[in-house]
């Protein structure tokens, strides 16, 4: 029974859009914040005198420091993108694909 | 919503009053009886006790008592989440070593973090769509659950075992120092209020504890900090001139130092925390509280925000203190300053807390670490105890024949059982150094838990062989690493050189697990491992459209 239903849904369009755009969009996103990350991971392990060293002359603040700080909120803000597009676009073409599967029952 | 916070806010107020009534002179001995902190540590467990009662009537079936009945909205269960995840070992911990190794500490905290918005990329929907009660239920939707959840379970509770034995060893020192109360009697505290909670209340009450214990942990937290901070005029320029000034690493203070000193225990370390989280069962458990993905990823959205804000409170928290804590004799045994902190070094955030709010703010922190770690123990134990309830004894042992009265009585007994494991464990390991433990724990998490997890979930040609070696590949190799590794090996057994050279496992255990799940499913040809990676395509259309996903129950 269900598994009519998954079929039904596998062979939508929809369902081949939806898994496109949003595994794209994942991946892309979950492909900044790695790289972001190993990256800086990289730089602590190889050159750390680099993080140690002033955004500015004269200014306290560290250049590692600010990177992670910055780093904090834009993984973060990250997801507040990911949240919105998914919970809004992708779930709405998700309950469309639903939808379709059930309609095409009667 | 605002209702059921209504409990949080009470709690906040009533703390809120009780910091304007005079302050009563308990300095001197330093392991005096802290009645400010026993007083309002009562208070938490009366109101707990009281949401346990509450739960304890709203807990009949086995989705309430595992999941809450999947009742949880994504703002509360981010709450819950952050709270899992923000210990007494981040509290105190990290406050600690942002206070000796400055910059350091704010490395671990984004390694940390930086789990979470993968969690929520690549993991957070397909966990609620496809699981139930355990993660277990994910790993074994197309394979052969006698075997891949007896795998998956015993991963789950050495996880959650070690991670106990810390949390549990960590409460009677932290106990002992901060309430005065003898160290066994501490640990004897935290295991029976913590079968309490989850015996009774299951996770209705182990959620709202953990919320609770959130709100307050946030609010301590960041008092505390604003009240050190304002001694800065809220400038990091000033703060940073001062401590640089005072500290004994000088400028290096804020330059990355010989903690992560070579690349190999960087990236390892990365990789452990990271895929640690996302590997964590009484964390992944959190996912299958909410009613669907939706919710699943407000959790994460809600979670990451607050773990995210409070790991720089904390940093922040450990740089003032440099400052204020270590010019201060009254903190240092003897009075004298730069010898050795009163407690230990986890007591810095404690220290801070009396010397810019009292003894109201330190009897009030004191009291949030208590609960930090009863909450985090009664999470743990609720892991544990569905691995062993639902996976063991209802899939494997009755194959699925089990009432959900007889799955429930079962997780009760569990419960209990664990909760005297802990407390045997922690009076046993009173004296041991259990610094390994955690390390421990994200080490089994990310080397067996995640990378089973996330194949099942991502790769078709998974089967049933592949996620056995994996997952046994994983566990046992991670094990041996640590146990080879200078923390157990030398320090621990007391060896003269250890065998392995590094003290992070990840980077070498996680490879091992994917490495045998990739040959042992590719080189399964039999007519089972067909039907398995024939049924991965309906489990990803469930994946990926939560339809037929276990719903809300009320």
């Amino acid at each position: 029974m269900s598994s009519v239903m998954y079929e039904r849904m596998r062979v939508n369009p929809k369902f081949q859009k939806l898994v496109r755009e949003r595994g794209r969009f994942a991946w892309t996103l979950s492909a900044i914040v790695l790289v972001l990350f190993y990256g800086f991971f990289m730089l602590v392990a190889f050159n750390p005198g680099l993080l140690a060293n002033k955004i500015a002359e004269g200014s306290m603040w560290p250049i590692g420091y600010t990177i992670e700080l910055c780093m904090f909120v834009f993984f973060w803000l990250l997801t507040v993108v990911y949240v919105r597009r998914a919970n809004g676009e992708f779930d709405d073409l998700t309950a469309d694909l639903i939808k379709d599967a059930q309609k095409e029952k009667l | 919503m605002m209702r059921r916070l209504t409990p949080a806010i009470a709690l906040i107020l009533i703390a809120g009053l009780a910091f304007a009534g005079p302050a009563m002179d308990a300095s001197g001995a330093k392991q005096a009886t802290n009645w400010h902190a026993i007083i309002m540590f009562l208070i938490f467990v009366t109101m707990t006790m009281g949401i346990t009662y509450w739960a304890a009537g709203r807990t009949k079936s086995t989705a309430d008592f595992y999941t809450a009945g999947g009742g949880i909205t994504g703002f509360q269960n981010g709450l819950a989440i952050a709270g899992d995840y923000m210990s007494a070992a981040t509290l105190l911990g990290l406050t600690a070593m942002a206070y000796t190794a400055g910059y350091d500490a704010y490395i671990y905290m984004l390694a940390f973090f930086a789990g979470w918005p993968i969690i929520l990329f690549l993991m957070a929907e397909r966990l609620r769509n496809l699981g139930r009660f355990t993660f277990s239920d994910i790993t074994s939707y197309r394979l052969d659950q006698g075997k891949v959840r007896t795998m998956a379970a015993i991963s789950s509770l050495v996880v959650v075992v070690f991670y106990l034995i810390a949390q549990m060893v960590g409460a009677g020192q932290l106990i002992k120092l901060l309430f005065g109360l003898d160290y066994n009697i501490a640990i004897f505290v935290v295991g029976i209020l913590m079968m309490v909670y989850v015996t009774l209340g299951g996770m209705v009450a182990t959620t709202w504890v953990q919320i609770i214990k959130a709100c307050m942990l946030l609010f301590g937290g960041t008092l505390t900090l604003i009240l050190a901070y304002t001694q800065f005029g809220f400038s990091l320029t000033t703060l940073l001139e001062k401590a640089e000034a005072l500290h004994k690493l000088g400028p290096r203070l804020m330059a990355p130092g010989s903690l992560l000193a070579d690349p190999v225990t960087a990236i390892s370390l990365g990789l452990g925390l990271m895929f640690g989280t996302a590997g964590l069962p009484h964390i992944l458990m959190r996912f299958f509280t909410v009613g669907n993905a939706k919710e699943a990823r407000k959790s994460v959205l809600y979670a990451s925000g607050f773990v995210g804000f409070f790991f720089n409170v904390i940093f922040l928290m450990g740089l003032c203190a440099i400052i204020i804590v270590g010019q201060d004799p009254q903190f240092f045994e003897g009075g004298v300053i730069g010898g050795k902190i009163i407690g230990g070094g986890n007591m810095v955030a404690m220290h801070l807390a009396k010397a810019v709010g009292g003894n109201m703010l330190l009897g009030f922190l004191a009291a949030v670490a208590f609960a930090t770690i009863l909450a985090v123990v009664s999470g743990l134990a609720l892991a544990g105890a569905s691995a062993i309830s639902h996976d063991i004894y209802a899939r494997v042992i009755r194959k699925g024949q089990a009432t959900e009265k007889e799955e429930i009585r079962i997780s009760r007994f569990a419960t209990i059982g664990l909760g005297m494991l802990a407390i045997v464990l922690g009076i046993l390991f009173e004296k041991m150094n259990i610094a390994f433990m955690v390390g421990l724990a994200f080490g089994v998490a990310a080397a067996a838990n995640f990378p089973v997890l996330i194949l099942s979930m991502y790769w078709k040609g998974l089967t049933t062989r592949g996620a056995l070696w994996g997952g046994y590949g994983g566990v046992i190799s991670a094990v041996l690493f640590v146990l080879f590794s200078k923390s157990v090996w030398v320090d621990v057994l007391g060896n003269p050189a250890a065998l392995f050279p590094y003290t992070q496992p990840a980077l070498f255990a996680m490879p091992i697990a994917f490495i045998f799940a990739y040959i042992f499913s590719k080189t399964d040809t039999g007519p089972r491992a067909k039907a398995e990676i024939a049924a991965f395509d309906d489990q990803y259309v469930r994946a990926q459209t939560g339809f037929g996903a276990s719903g809300a129950s009320h």
